[in-house]
């Protein structure tokens, strides 16, 4: 897919660039044309995968978290969120509901979150390389009524 | 985030305005756990009438509040749940667990 406009932005991993970086994409989203509930849907995906990067990527420490956006072809909005951290070592359980590592502040459910909200999700991660995340969303085209 | 919080006669209303992500839920659940102990509720509503914004990190604290409140032997209620939160709420199906109005 040819990308016809496109953001990156990278930041640390501290909890208060999860606003941020979600707003920002909202943001750079909004010259789709989207519903504003598709708009939160964009934000929400978003916000789960920033904050499992700066939960789980980087432990104990601080890392670079890099989020892309692009419009795709046929009003796709892809995003993708890249960690340097550890890894994730087995993608598909982490993808289970209700399945975390993060202790009592964390709920599971930020995968089936990402699913639910977005058209495609593809998680790609080795341990101690990072994890990439895509998602892709597409767009509704709607009829221009309101002036 | 900010929550404030009414009790009266074991009753125990805690509202929450802002935004509900890991950043906020880190402070908010230690907040709500704090007013759980000192009130030791019979029945605990969670007022999300002022959430402007909520990811899974929500989900975490109603569940939190949740066991809390069964080990407590009492209820727990969230309500006024924006439309954003809810589907986030759907998508977990929480509903299936927690009492939402």
């Amino acid at each position: 897919m040819k990308a016809t406009n496109y953001i990156s932005i990278e930041f640390p991993s501290r909890s208060a660039n999860e606003s941020f970086a979600r707003v920002s994409v909202a943001c750079f989203a909004a010259q789709m044309d989207p519903t504003l509930n598709e708009l939160e849907d964009i934000k929400t995906a978003v916000s789960e995968a920033v904050t499992n990067a700066i939960v789980h990527a980087y432990p104990e420490t601080l890392g670079k978290v890099l989020v892309k956006a692009k419009i795709c072809d046929g009003n796709v909005l892809e995003i993708v969120v890249r960690d340097h951290g550890r890894g994730i070592a087995d993608v598909e359980k982490a993808r289970q509901p209700m399945f975390t590592t993060g202790g009592e502040e964390r709920s599971g459910m930020g995968f089936t979150i990402m699913e639910s909200f977005m058209d495609q999700l593809v998680v790609r991660s080795a341990p101690n390389r990072g994890t990439t995340v895509i998602m892709r969303r597409k767009i509704a085209a709607r009829a221009k009524q309101q002036k | 985030m900010e929550i404030r919080s009414q009790s009266t006669d074991r009753n125990l209303l805690l509202e929450f305005e802002g935004e509900l992500d890991h950043h906020g839920a880190k402070d908010a659940i230690r907040e709500m756990e704090l007013a759980i102990d000192a009130v030791l509720p019979r029945k605990l509503v969670l007022d999300f009438q002022d959430v402007s914004f909520m990811d899974s990190s929500g989900i975490a604290l109603i569940l939190r509040a949740q066991q809390r409140m069964q080990h407590l032997d009492g209820s727990l209620l969230v309500c006024h749940v924006p439309q954003q939160a809810k589907r986030v709420l759907d998508a977990a199906g929480i509903g299936r667990l927690v009492k939402i109005r």
